[in-house]
């Protein structure tokens, strides 16, 4: 019983956040405006440099159009994450707002407070990549994915964006003010660039690139890019999906301790 | 308000026992111990700080007290926290509504939050909004609202679920006066419809308009518990004021009525007899002067109200920030902010 009380509260509070969503599309916009403008940076203003000066891993002649090609996967990791990050923004929003005190008082199931918050964000999240996912076919990404293929490839951004927005629903929960919400996982939008997502690790010095070769986006890069590109997945996949469930996992535990900890007078 | 104890069968009120709260060094709540009737109207009155949103919040199962036991709405806080939720409504400082969503959007979404089928949860949000006056307001975005009235809807959202017993934390706080007699009356609508209410508040007016007890709360300990006439009985502090024209008439009264220097007001030529303000005790004063032959411009009475009290025993003078003791003054300006 008391399950279907905690999906149905859940779903309830989904539905606020996506009304919300729809009220407040300022936050859908930014989410997408910033990996396109990336996505068009690095096609047409370093695009012809990069793609004839690195050695990319699809082969190809390193031209503008095969820079693409490598490029836009990692901008769809990025616009996955950018998307998930804006989570803590809207949790710590709503801690400041005192209708969660409202929420804690009544008898509902407490968790689905923070489901709403993280579902609802995956679904804008995966709005807003769809948004990308267009920039980047007009620019001239041609992926060579098969439907199951496509399908896999949403799957690991939706994965990804499902732990990251526990993560950050934790780090919003931890924060004292929006500001420092929006702050705080900054860094974690900046890790595609110090992994495989806008040039190959090999190019990079010693200790970056050892960096580069085990955190968590290098592989789910990889996984992606292999999906839509064709290119060598190898274990990358595993690690993709571990790598994960991890986060969900450890985002998922510390937001509900961060959420029950007692409220701050 | 005491008529709705007898009629409605008694959902239990509150009792809780030596309370407690710190955080870190600063002790908030220093074992503190309630008794609230159900279908009453209990007034948890003090000054800023006193501790009174901090016991709001433990008897609300929103925090743990470090020590103390509480049984609320019929139920052990510790023990079973989601049945007390169950059947309690919070109404906090501040507004706790959805900016985001209308008036009828978060009545509704707290509809679903009770569980409430569609239909029933429409029915009871039109009802809700009509009784709070919000019908025509309704498709308004919330965070449009002025602040009496998201404190209304505050209010009304609270009573989606039917609470049987409902925590006011400092409804009035910030209201302006027309607002305020608006909340006034809706929470006295309330008890007569059998809830119970306990309510917190810095405005000695609104203890004594709405409460059928007080508890003042000073420095995280009641100082005093009674209804408001007990309160008012505790303490001294009535008096009679005479004015007169001059100093001569003055120094003839004082004399005549056998006042010490403390009594004398030379500036304001006034003079303040101790008296409970009865007819016989003003009679006598008036008659001891007429024999003197001396007359007084004007005369007041002055029976002790909850000021008196609240100064009594709040602003003692081994306080150090007596500032923060609200007068009517200050009470006026947090009126205002």
């Amino acid at each position: 019983m008391s399950t279907t009380y905690a999906m149905r509260d859940s779903m309830t509070m989904l539905r606020r956040n996506l009304k919300h969503a729809r009220r407040y599309p300022s936050m859908t916009i930014s989410i997408v405006a910033m990996p396109v403008l990336m996505l068009l940076l690095f096609v047409y203003v370093f695009g012809g440099a990069l793609g004839a000066g690195i050695e990319l891993p699809g082969g190809g002649s390193g031209g503008r159009g095969d820079y693409t090609n490598f490029v836009a996967p990692g901008i769809l990791l990025m616009a996955a994450t950018a998307g998930a990050v804006s989570t803590a923004v809207s949790v710590c929003t709503d801690m400041t707002e005192g209708i969660i005190n409202r929420f804690r008082t009544m008898s509902i199931s407490r968790s689905s407070v923070l489901t709403g918050h993280v579902v609802g964000n995956v679904i804008q999240t995966m709005i807003s990549l769809a948004l990308v996912i267009g920039v980047a076919l007009l620019v001239g990404f041609r992926p060579n994915a098969t439907v199951v293929e496509w399908l896999a490839a949403l799957g690991i951004l939706a994965l990804l964006a499902f732990g990251l927005s526990w993560l950050s629903a934790a780090i919003g929960l931890g924060s004292s003010s929006v500001e420092a919400a929006s702050n705080a996982p900054m860094p974690l939008t900046f890790l595609p660039f110090l992994g495989s997502a806008i040039v190959p690790p090999e190019s990079m010095p010693v200790g970056l690139r050892w960096f580069a070769e085990y955190q968590p986006f290098t592989p789910m890069t990889d996984t992606l890019r292999g999906l839509l590109m064709g290119t060598e997945i190898g274990d990358s996949a595993w690690l993709a999906l571990g790598w994960g469930v991890v986060l969900s996992v450890l985002g998922f535990l510390w937001a509900r301790s961060a959420f029950h900890r007692e409220a701050k007078i | 308000m005491s008529a709705a104890t007898e009629r409605m069968a008694p959902p239990q009120g509150i009792r809780a026992v030596g309370l407690r709260k710190s955080y870190g060094e600063k002790v908030v709540l220093d074992g503190i111990d309630l008794h609230v009737q159900a279908g009453t109207i209990f007034a948890l009155l003090g000054p800023n700080g006193a501790g009174k949103t901090t016991t709001v919040q433990i008897l609300s199962t929103l925090i743990a007290a470090d020590a103390g036991e509480a049984t609320v709405a019929g139920h052990s806080l510790e023990r079973s926290a989601d049945a007390v939720r169950a059947r309690i409504g919070v109404t906090g400082q501040f507004a706790a509504v959805d900016g985001l969503l209308t008036a009828e959007e978060n009545m509704l979404l707290m509809a679903d939050l009770h569980h409430l089928d569609r239909a029933e949860g429409k029915r009871r949000t039109a009802e809700l909004l009509r009784q709070f006056e919000l019908a025509d307001v309704a498709g308004k975005m919330a965070s449009t609202f002025s602040g009496g009235m998201r404190r209304k809807l505050d209010l009304a959202m609270t009573l989606v679920g039917n609470p049987s017993l409902i925590f006011l934390d400092e409804p009035t706080t910030g209201l302006d006066p027309r607002s305020r007699r608006t909340m006034w009356h809706l929470i006295q609508q309330l008890t007569a419809q059998g809830v119970t209410i306990f309510l917190t508040t810095q405005y000695l007016e609104e203890a004594d308009r709405l409460a059928d007890r007080i508890a003042v709360l000073d420095q995280g300990r009641i100082v005093a518990e009674g209804t408001a006439d007990e309160l008012k009985r505790r303490i001294p502090g009535g008096h009679i004021r005479l004015q007169f024209s001059d100093v001569l008439s003055l120094d003839a009264a004082s004399r005549r009525l056998e006042l010490d220097e403390g009594a004398r007001d030379e500036e304001k030529l006034t003079l303040q007899i101790p008296s409970d303000g009865s007819i016989p005790a003003l009679r006598a004063v008036l008659d001891l002067l007429e024999g003197a032959g001396v007359s007084a411009d004007a005369l007041t009475v002055h029976t002790p109200d909850l000021d008196d009290v609240f100064l009594a025993l709040t602003g003692d003078g081994s306080r150090h920030h007596a500032t923060t003791v609200p007068g009517p003054a200050d009470t006026a300006q947090e009126a205002r902010r």
